[in-house]
């Protein structure tokens, strides 16, 4: 009995300790453990405990709900002046912004920097009848309704988003684009492995998530999204050079609360900065898929601001939003 | 041979002193999470995943010692099932089925023992065949598409009816309820908000935690402050403390038979170990259904749940490792902690890495022998808890309860709901309804609905996809055997009862 209440005991204890943790610094993944934005806050976490750049191990918190709207709404509402604190985002939780499906826009953050980018694909079966970028786009173009294409968010969400920019450079319109068969799956991988099974025609999606069936051989990348070639995979040609003019980035990094002082935020900022330039993280970062690219501080914001605006144009264009 | 001297390999890499002590403290700390209501793998694999990275730990062993944590949590899920009648994680729910009942009768730990026989069972059945089967297996998740996962529950649900020997219209309504929670939510093909009044917490629905926790576990607080009001406290017969060897082998062959179904279930990435639990009570209780008597603490409803379910854990790590797509919550969180370790799961890893495939194997083994092994002697330790005065054990519950959730999610909107689901559980309860269909309906539903989706996506709207592959097609065959002999067994048994009676 005494044994029994000690093991519960210390089980509590543990447990309690684990869940309210320490001051020091903390990062919400606003999404379960396992995505994108948890992985984003624990390497990055990992990373300033391990070069001595914060004092005790950053304390990474899951916060899910409605793609980042609930950790935005909790910053806003009691933690925006906590200096301590930074919350993963990346260009889908912008995409939300814009489409209005937070509580409010970019202005009540300070937005800290971005350390790294996926780039947006375009795959097909490594058998498939779609030997260029042209062959799919012209397929589509006689018919839209031809071919189903899959990806990791739902119908308006950043994937789709991408797909229907090709489709708008190519010179489809309106009402061509309500007809794309577009299917949702809980991730590129899943997508990917429906697409091998020869559920889907084609997947729109980044890059870093399904690299090892690129590698393997299962699947093609008909398009990069990406100004340069992929350094990974030097033989997959860009949408650029196939002479359809879209990016589509998916960049990782962090916003704190809008009240967070000046000097606070810019030791985030310089924190960050000097992770970046570490070999550590261009390491770990291509290992993952992802192209380094640093922009910190008032660039950041800037570049925020302009890409939420950017992505507003871009969903009403193609209807997602009115 | 390959195969053999791969996995004596692994096996060198396991038996390190440093691996065996990490994948002996995974079984223990996960045999605990498992059996506090609320904590389940999912929470106890990404509170321990810093731990593994303070450490410092080779990838290896971070790996290693979070799988001992998730098969772990997967033996120590159903103690609190059989114990209190609260799942201690969502596939354990159906061991409250007949475990309860067993308890309750003052047979506790033959239960218990059944139950960790089973475990064992399941696990290591799905050990064999991650290591046989592994890359082949994969294949068989590739070819089956989202007609396909909606025919798979069209099954399960078609089944539901029969699963509590009560009422089958009050278990289709719990079932139904079921369903109707699950609608709540962003809806996952367009992003539109469904039911949510403008909350954002949520858009993302009821976490089946939340309401597992608030369904079993605080209606079971407020039933028994109800029962202290009326006076009625009644003690439970203790039993032995430890079984005998004869009643621990007493789930006989349900054990297979489980791990079989189970194993299935688990390497369809998404269906997991709720529905490879669920499948294997359906089919275990069809197939004894002349002298059975489920509900009421048949052993074989005991071991067949928990066979299933271990087995389809094991399962889901096959479509993780061959093609990083994580069968289930808990694959998903080890599938981010092998991506921040710099490792990539999917089609290379087999090639690139097979000393850390081939040392989580034998690592695996190994964790299912100490389980086993761990568990039968910690049998005596939790049928004491039977003797705890209830208004020790309830304050308990109560605030293990908001414990786990609050660790979920970290929002005390969360801790509402969980009271709310108490709440409805405590009237479900009062009107006679299970409460185990409700949570099924609320697992299963979305995953249903999502696959119908899109199956309907792919085919612009054609219902006819529906229909339109084999696999779909012979599932549909296998339920309408199911239901059509349902239907006769109780046509046969109504004439006899008539005949019996005249």
């Amino acid at each position: 009995m005494r044994k029994l209440s000690k093991l519960f005991g210390a089980a509590v204890v543990w447990t309690s300790l684990s869940v309210a943790g320490a001051t020091a610094a903390e990062c919400i993944a606003p999404a379960d453990p396992g995505g994108g934005w948890d992985f984003t806050c624990r390497t990055i976490g990992k990373m300033l405990f391990d070069q001595k750049r914060v004092d005790a191990p950053v304390q990474v918190t899951n916060m899910p709900g409605g793609v980042g709207a609930v950790a935005y709404a909790k910053v806003m509402s009691s933690r925006a002046d906590d200096a301590d604190l930074m919350v993963a985002t990346s260009t889908v939780g912008v995409t939300q912004i814009a489409q209005g499906k937070y509580p409010a826009d970019t202005s009540v953050m300070r937005w800290v920097a971005m350390l790294g980018t996926d780039v947006g694909v375009i795959l097909v079966p490594k058998d498939s009848e779609f030997k260029t970028l042209d062959d799919l786009v012209a397929a589509l173009k006689k018919d839209p309704s031809a071919l189903a294409v899959a990806g990791s968010s739902g119908a308006g969400g950043w994937d789709h988003i991408r797909l229907l920019m090709l489709a708008q450079a190519a010179g489809l319109s309106g009402d061509d684009y309500k007809q794309i068969r577009w299917v949702q799956f809980d991730g590129g991988s899943p997508a990917v492995t429906q697409m091998i099974g020869g559920q889907v025609q084609a997947v729109s999606t980044d890059l870093g998530e399904i690299a090892g069936f690129v590698e393997s051989g299962d699947v093609r990348i008909l398009a990069a999204l990406s100004d340069d070639r992929i350094p990974a995979f030097p033989d997959a040609p860009t949408a650029k050079e196939q002479g359809l003019d879209v990016t589509g980035y998916n960049w990782r990094g962090f916003y704190t609360g809008g009240e967070v002082s000046d000097e606070g935020y810019s030791a985030w900022v310089d924190r960050l900065q000097n992770l970046y330039d570490t070999d550590d993280w261009k390491e770990t970062a291509q290992a993952n898929g992802l192209v380094p690219v640093w922009r910190g501080g008032d660039e950041f914001e800037a570049y925020v601001k302009d890409q939420s605006e950017q992505m507003r144009k871009i969903s009403q264009e193609i209807g997602v939003i009115k | 041979m390959d195969m053999l001297s791969a996995l004596a390999q692994g096996f060198a890499v396991a038996i390190t002193p440093t691996n065996l002590a990490l994948a002996l403290f995974g079984c223990f700390a996960g045999t605990l999470i498992g059996a506090l209501p609320g904590l389940g793998p999912v929470n106890g694999v990404a509170i321990l995943i810093p731990l593994a990275f303070s450490l410092g730990l080779e990838p290896t062993s971070a790996l290693i010692m979070l799988s001992c944590i998730y098969y772990g949590c997967m033996y120590g899920g159903r103690i609190s099932s059989i114990m209190l009648n609260i799942p201690g994680d969502e596939p354990a729910i159906m061991t409250t089925l007949d475990g309860y009942p067993m308890a309750r009768a003052g047979k506790a730990s033959e239960a218990l023992a059944i139950s960790a026989v089973a475990s064992f069972i399941g696990a290591t059945f799905a050990t064999i065949g991650l290591t046989l089967f592994a890359p082949l297996l994969a294949k068989a998740a590739i070819y089956f598409g989202p007609a396909d996962y909606f025919a798979l529950y069209v099954m399960a649900f078609a089944t539901i009816g029969g699963i509590t020997s009560v009422n089958p219209f009050k278990t289709l309504l719990a079932a139904f309820i079921g369903l109707m929670i699950a609608t709540v939510g962003l809806d996952p093909a367009t992003g539109t908000a469904r039911y949510t009044a403008g909350s954002f917490h949520l858009y993302d629905g009821f976490d089946p935690i939340v309401a597992i926790v608030g369904l079993f576990a605080i209606s079971e607080v407020l039933v028994y402050l109800e029962r202290v009001h009326q006076g009625e406290t009644k003690m439970v017969p203790l039993g032995r403390a430890l079984p005998r060897f004869k009643d621990m082998m007493s789930g006989g062959w349900a054990n297979l038979r489980g791990s079989v179904i189970g194993f299935v279930c688990g390497i369809l990435p998404g269906a997991g170990a709720s529905l490879g639990a669920f499948m294997s009570y359906i089919a275990e209780q069809r197939w004894s259904a002349k002298d059975g008597k489920f509900g009421q603490g048949d052993p074989r409803g005991i071991a067949a749940p928990e066979a299933g379910n271990n087995a389809a854990s094991g399962g889901a790590l096959i479509p993780m490792l061959t093609l990083g797509v994580p069968g289930s919550g808990t694959t998903a969180v080890m599938l981010a902690l092998l991506i921040s370790l710099n490792i990539q799961p999917g089609p290379l890893l087999f090639d690139r890495q097979p000393e850390l495939v081939w040392g989580l194997i034998a690592a695996l083994y190994l964790a299912n022998v100490a389980l086993l092994i761990m568990n039968i002697p910690m049998i005596g330790l939790f049928t004491r808890m039977l003797s705890m005065p209830q208004w020790v054990l309830m304050p308990f519950v109560v605030m293990v309860s908001f414990l786990g959730v609050y660790s979920i999610s970290h929002s005390t909107f969360d801790l509402f709901v969980m009271v709310g689901f108490g709440v409805i559980g405590y009237i479900l309860r009062m009107l006679g309804i299970s409460l185990v269909p409700v949570i099924l309906g609320l697992l299963l539903g979305a995953d249903m609905e999502n696959n119908l989706r899109r199956a309907l996506s792919i085919s612009n709207g054609d219902f006819q996809i529906l229909v339109s592959s084999p696999i779909a097609l012979t599932l549909y065959a296998i339920t309408a055997t199911m239901l059509g002999l349902a239907f006769l067994l109780a046509f046969r048994a109504r004439r006899r009862n008539r005949a019996a009676a005249g």
